[in-house]
């Protein structure tokens, strides 16, 4: 301090934490918040009484029913709670009612002398740590606009879960606003998880809170509590998924891959030579085929390293099979490839229309066939009920595969599916409990509303 | 900086004042409201005791707003039907003064402002929209308080109101504007909300246990 300073007369007192006595019942009052807590609930009678007035005037006393209403934190326990010490100072009991049941949920009123207050919330096991907000949030059309807006606060879009009447219906220690026992407040909560923002409205003012979601274990943690914390029920309007792998980023990655593959696939097309080597066309009557009906074809050439053979089938079937053995015999060294075609096409005509079934073309791939001659033993089979039929055969070297990448496309695509439905189930969960449910698959439970 | 000082014409105790543009101070030893006039100081009024109150700042408290330094200098305290509350008077220093406010411990710092027609406090309700600098503010809470007593150096004489409403409006952004309807012209202040560690301050009241 410079010399110009002028002296101080005298120091102002130090705050203290003041007792005082309740004046309807004598039990000793504690005031922790230093004046600034307007209003104090008495511990033992339960009167609300002028933290302001020296006396203490009472200004409303309550009755409760149950004497089970008790803070899990107890008023006076400190925590750091994002890196600041705050004391517990005041605890109310909130309760909505919708549709004849009644949600109730506890508030904490934290103080710290130099940072103000701050508070929690509670609902079946699920915190939050709300503070008001600093800055306002937009929502389209002005502050004060419908319910079903979506506020966006800090650049954060935050959609809307639910509004609802908020009453008062049990208070300890002090607080920073008048409360009353049934008071009542229009709470809409939008969230964005792990936030929820909310504005409470009474009267005309408007408060804007935003809440972070915490876990019981944190609470516990923070203020050192003894035992372990009740575990939470459900999923919590804001509570954060399970799922955190970003699902639109897995789909991303996912959609990546399946282009890479069309690419590859597309460039192993290109590169396929598709070398027809041999096509036929054979003619079967049953008259003349009596007895061993196989016999073999022209000898043929497969050129450059191993590769594709593939067989293509054609019979103008209608209604009818034919089934070929086949057996592609190396000349050279007399390995074969055996193999069994079906080809069968049946149409008609029902009560849903037309139908058909099968197909007039087969195709199949032999892998790696190594150059050299060739040549085809073919041996048809016929519907008895044919007397006579055409069929042609053809055979091309050096095709693409592209069974493989289908194997690759549904491998890559199960971790985005998994992780799509176990996001999608917590979120169903989340909403259901919302102004806004999901419709029910089942179509046992449609209550969905309008989201206007 | 010069600091002029005088004599208080109710006990003659030494005024000093800190800041040189300062109107009004109150004697530290006899709580004399002393406004300034061309020659001498001129006792107006008294203030009676201050409420006890809960606000880490005092007189002499210094602090840092956008790299400029400021101290203390003086407070007036408001009182509303949830509590009461300081304006703290800070001496910025490059000279110009500042207010830093401390509702429920939300700290705002604003300065005097001019904006062209502002409203008379009558026509004003919570969620109308108003722009000033270019900056749009929502009218967040219309708040009838009270004058309850004036510590400190002020810039201006401010000791025999009684009733003042204020207007309080908040933005999209964090900035904050109050309209203050003390004088018959409503006097507009635009600031924002900082938050306690950013004003990094010193010379605080220290809290039993904390």
């Amino acid at each position: 301090m410079s010399a110009g300073t002028p002296p101080l007369s005298a120091p102002p007192p130090k705050p203290q934490v003041r007792a005082l006595n309740c004046p309807k019942c004598g039990a000793g009052i504690t005031l922790r918040a230093f004046g600034q807590a307007e209003t104090v609930v008495c511990e033992s009678c339960r009167c609300i009484l002028d933290a302001k007035d020296p006396n203490l005037a009472i200004l409303q006393q309550f009755e409760i029913k149950t004497s089970d209403v008790q803070p899990l934190i107890p008023l006076g326990t400190r925590g750091k709670l994002r890196g600041t010490d705050y004391e517990v100072i005041g605890f109310e009991r909130r309760h909505s009612t919708l549709e004849g049941i009644t949600y109730p949920w506890h508030e904490y009123v934290l103080f710290n002398p130099y940072k103000g207050f701050r508070y929690l919330s509670e609902y079946n096991g699920h915190w939050n740590d709300i503070s008001i907000c600093k800055e306002l949030p937009m929502v389209g059309g002005g502050m004060l606009s419908g319910t079903s807006a979506s506020p966006n606060y800090l650049g954060e879009v935050y959609a809307h879960f639910q509004t609802s009447d908020a009453n008062t219906d049990f208070v300890l220690g002090e607080f920073p606003w008048q409360v009353r026992v049934g008071e009542r407040a229009v709470v809409t909560d939008y969230v964005h998880p792990p936030r929820v923002l909310s504005s409470e409205k009474m009267d005309k003012e408007v408060t804007w809170s935003v809440g972070e979601y915490m876990y019981g274990r944190e609470i516990w943690d923070t203020f050192k509590l003894p035992g372990s914390a009740p575990e939470a029920e459900g999923v919590y309007e804001n509570q954060p998924s399970p799922v955190t792998t970003n699902v639109k980023g897995i789909w991303a990655i996912f959609i990546l891959f399946a282009i890479l593959l069309a690419g590859l696939m597309m460039g192993f097309d290109f590169t396929a030579r598709k070398e027809q080597v041999f096509e036929q066309t054979y003619h079967w009557e049953r008259a003349t085929a009596l007895g061993e009906s196989s016999f073999v074809t022209d000898v043929f050439e497969l050129k450059g390293g191993p590769s594709t053979v593939q067989v293509k089938s054609w019979a103008p079937v209608s209604n009818e099979w034919l089934y070929l053995n086949y057996a592609l015999i190396n000349q050279d060294t007399g390995r074969a490839w055996d193999f069994g075609r079906e080809i069968s096409y049946y149409s008609g005509y029902d009560s849903d229309g037309s139908w058909s079934e099968g197909s007039r073309n087969d195709t199949v791939v032999i892998p790696s066939v190594p150059s050299g001659h060739y040549y085809l033993r073919i041996e048809p089979e016929v519907d008895p009920a044919v007397r006579a039929i055409s069929y042609s055969v053809q055979l091309t070297r050096d095709v693409p595969v592209f069974g493989i990448y289908g194997i690759a496309v549904v491998a890559l695509l199960l971790p985005p599916l998994l992780i799509s439905f176990r996001w999608y189930t917590f979120e169903r969960s989340r909403w259901s409990e919302s102004d806004h449910p999901p419709m029910q698959i089942s179509g046992l439970n449609v209550n969905s509303e309008d989201d206007d | 900086m010069t600091q002029p000082a005088a004599n208080c014409p109710n006990c003659g105790a030494k005024i000093v004042f800190r800041w040189s543009s300062s109107v009004q101070t109150v004697c530290e030893y006899c709580k004399s409201i002393l406004v300034r006039t061309d020659v001498d100081l001129k006792k107006v009024g008294q203030v009676a005791d201050l409420p006890p109150d809960g606000s880490p700042i005092q007189l002499n408290t210094e602090g840092l707003y956008r790299g400029k330094s400021f101290v203390v200098v003086g407070r007036i305290v408001y009182e509303y039907d949830q509590g009461a509350w300081n304006e703290w008077h800070a001496m910025m220093n490059d000279g110009t003064s500042a207010w830093l406010s401390d509702a429920q411990q939300e700290y705002a710092v604003s300065f005097p402002s001019k904006g062209p027609h502002l409203p008379a406090s009558t026509n004003i309700d919570v969620g109308q929209q108003f722009t000033w600098d270019g900056q749009r503010y929502t009218v967040s809470v219309i708040t009838p308080a009270h004058y309850r007593g004036v510590e400190g150096e002020l810039p201006f004489q401010y000791w025999d109101k009684t009733d003042v409403t204020f207007i309080d409006l908040r933005s999209e952004t964090g900035k904050f504007a109050t309209l203050d309807y003390s004088d018959p012209e409503p006097a507009l202040y635009l600031g924002e909300f900082v938050e306690f560690e950013q004003l990094k301050l010193k010379n605080l009241r220290s809290f039993e246990g904390w």
